[in-house]
């Protein structure tokens, strides 16, 4: 592997040395990525534009500069991004996609589907495929069509695939490298809503494995739990909050993992408050929030003190963007299902 | 219109042939590209006797009900032996799923390659002991994974070369497109081989594309050329030099070798819906393995003894086939939730254990 070795003087890259920083989550994963690529000389990165412009969202801004030719400049081909990636790994090296948006993944589904998926088990254990498909997802930026989409529900109904989302800048850091280390496809979503929110970020974390597939009670409560995963794990910290000044106590659990599903954490939550609130942007119909509400019912059906409530988006394609606030769950739509859980 | 442009192509004067129908060997075409020995022929031979009984007996075995399904190679024994022969042991290759032929040159085992098509497996080899990665179902998605492959190869500062098969109804498929571009932009060290057996079960390469192949390769910026795909020595001829040139570092290569499949494209297909008896009968005088048994006699490189001895091998290898076929393992599907991924998740290993135990209650 060559490299080109030089000296960066990006803005993304002069918080590298300090351990513990306030970033946004953009900046959360250039670093994750930044980290995992000086671990490992065998990662790779794969996208189009992401050399010398960063990407569109600037995520691998500064990369190339340090790591030369692993950072890819691909041609503008997702099936071909994705079925490289596996002959990339198939050759014993981690690659690591760049789909620009949601909404251009479909070209590359049977790459992702039926090749990604299926192929350590097809090969009885023999294969391993670790690669990790970077998709930015979810609405609330003004975008044209194609460019807000939630497809999570494909790829978790795919057995071969974990899916994941972060929803604040830390986990950003911590799960996108521990998907990275991960031997399995992973598909990783960012909420691009979220990319300009700014934490705390100790940059001096270890991989950590279990990141990937657990849950998190992000705020404890006892009256209901809100289940958010992604962009919707802003919306449900809010809900809390404001519920909190009316007198209501939210637990609100992060899923991060929405393949598998953690649900222990799920299912403690869910019968320790006894009532559900499921809030993403991806429709409601047939969405993640369905698997969430039967697995509640089925484990937790008598400590359940109401029907598990979904919030999301309506059955229809993902509206023009200055409609999209009637379409995205909002503070007012999930306080009104809380009410309706927590009604006497 | 016709529907038989395959042997027209094979006739055309910019397709390579080294030795005609009748077994003629054009010696001066041959000078400079292949050292055409007595022992390169006969062992050529072998593996295209060896490969057709195999085929031809895994095809009964489905008939009796012991294979699901079958696709066959008859026909295509020269593009392939003579193309895998040219390649170094650790040259990787990406198959499609009727590389039969090509697979056991490689050596795997007649129970490895019916495996799948019994219901055994998905894939059964090891694609690391073999370098020969399993068989891929959707059409021209290992094109992409062996530009892949070839990147890694070139990452790796390796001299070893990726080869990939494909079919004329793959060609139509995007991901050829998208892996013939990406390995010209990449210059990855990768030879794209189709085998042009003139049909995607029913539809005749005409209808499938316009342009011949080995210009659309060109046109990428990729190396082509085209070779009568049922004249062994001429495949081998020209993937030996294609292999040598991108070894040597020189653009990614694509070979489209003429050929026919004289069978359906499976055991569920029936060629005779869609194409004449005149058609196969043509290319039955084309035959593969019959021009090189002729020349093997012309030039004294084989006798009948020899003849005898690859034909008892051959038979050798349908009834260790037939044999080892029945004795396939049923597949557990305990080991599926196992393989799912690289470490069974508690959901997996719940779901397994759930499904073991209702298995149990009917002890």
């Amino acid at each position: 592997m060559t490299t080109t070795a030089t000296t960066t003087t990006t803005a993304a890259t002069t918080t590298a040395t300090a351990t513990a920083t306030t970033a946004t989550l953009g900046r959360a994963l250039n670093e994750g990525l930044r980290q995992a690529m000086r671990d490992d000389e065998r990662v790779v990165l794969l996208g189009e534009d992401i050399a010398s412009l960063g990407g569109v969202f600037r995520v691998t801004d500064g990369l190339a500069d340090e790591f030369g030719d692993r950072v890819v400049d691909t041609p503008l081909a997702e099936s071909g991004i994705v079925g490289t990636a596996i002959g990339l790994a198939l050759r014993g090296y981690r690659p690591v996609c760049e789909i620009q948006f949601d909404g251009f993944v479909y070209p590359a589904f049977d790459q992702i589907v039926s090749q990604l998926a299926k192929m350590r088990a097809r090969s009885r254990g023999l294969l391993r495929l670790p690669v990790t498909i970077r998709i930015p997802v979810g609405g609330g930026i003004g975008a044209v069509e194609h460019h807000s989409e939630s497809n999570e529900a494909y790829f978790c109904h795919t057995a071969g695939l974990r899916v994941v989302a972060c929803g604040h800048p830390q986990d950003a850091y911590d799960m996108l490298r521990a998907a990275i280390a991960c031997d399995d496809p992973v598909i990783f979503y960012e909420p691009k809503r979220r990319y300009w929110d700014r934490a705390e970020v100790d940059l001096a974390r270890p991989v950590d494995g279990d990141t990937l597939g657990r849950a998190r009670i992000l705020r404890e409560g006892t009256d209901a739990t809100v289940v958010a995963y992604g962009p919707t794990v802003a919306v449900a910290l809010g809900v809390a909050e404001v519920a909190a000044t009316e007198g209501r106590s939210l637990e609100v659990l992060d899923l991060r993992s929405l393949s598998p599903l953690d649900t222990t954490e799920l299912c403690r939550s869910a019968s320790k408050t006894g009532r559900v609130v499921v809030v993403h942007e991806a429709p409601v119909n047939v969405g993640l929030g369905a698997e969430i509400a039967a697995t509640v019912m089925e484990h937790c059906f008598y400590d359940l003190e109401a029907p598990v409530e979904r919030v999301g988006g309506y059955n229809i394609p993902y509206p023009p963007a200055r409609a999209e606030g009637d379409y995205l769950p909002d503070l007012d739509r999930v306080l009104d299902a809380v009410d309706r859980v927590c009604a006497p | 219109m016709s529907t038989d442009p395959a042997p027209a192509a094979a006739r055309a004067d910019d397709v390579l042939r080294l030795v005609d129908p009748a077994g003629t060997l054009d010696e001066r075409a041959a000078a400079g590209m292949l050292d055409v020995t007595g022992e390169l022929v006969r062992g050529l031979y072998r593996d295209m006797v060896l490969g057709r009984r195999f085929d031809q007996e895994a095809y009964s075995l489905q008939r009796q009900g012991e294979l699901g399904l079958w696709l066959m190679s008859l026909g295509q024994e020269a593009a392939q032996a003579g193309s895998i022969r040219a390649l170094r042991a650790d040259d990787r290759v990406f198959p499609s799923y009727r590389e039969h032929v090509a697979a056991l040159c490689r050596g795997i085992s007649p129970t490895e390659l019916l495996s799948q098509w019994r219901g055994a497996s998905h894939g059964s080899w090891d694609p690391e002991r073999y370098h020969f990665h399993i068989y891929s179902l959707v059409l021209a998605t290992q094109t992409l994974h062996a530009v892949g492959y070839a990147m890694g190869v070139r990452y790796d500062a390796a001299d070893s070369v990726v080869l990939t098969y494909f079919g004329d109804g793959a060609s139509s498929q995007g991901d050829a497109s998208e892996a013939l571009n990406w390995a010209a932009v990449t210059s990855a060290p990768i030879v794209f081989f189709c085998q042009n057996n003139g049909w995607a079960i029913s539809t005749p390469a005409s209808k499938q594309y316009a342009g011949p192949l080995s210009g659309r390769a060109k046109g990428f910026g990729l190396d082509a050329v085209s070779v009568d795909g049922n004249d062994v020595l001429a495949v081998h001829a020209a993937t030996r030099a294609m292999v040598e040139r991108v070894r040597a570092g020189g653009p990614p290569g694509l070979i489209e070798a003429h050929t026919y499949r004289m069978s359906g494209h499976s055991t569920s297909d029936d060629p005779k819906r869609y194409r004449d008896h005149a058609e196969l009968a043509r290319w039955e005088a084309h035959d593969p393995v019959e021009r090189v048994r002729l020349l093997l006699t012309a030039r004294g490189w084989a006798d009948e003894d020899y003849f005898a001895t690859v034909a008892s091998d051959a038979e050798e290898l349908a009834t260790r086939t037939r044999g080892e076929c029945r004795a396939l393992p049923e597949p557990s599907l305990s080991d599926t939730f196992r393989n799912t991924l690289c470490e069974e998740t508690e959901a997996l290993r719940r779901e397994r254990e759930g499904f073991e135990t209702y298995l149990e209650s009917f002890l």
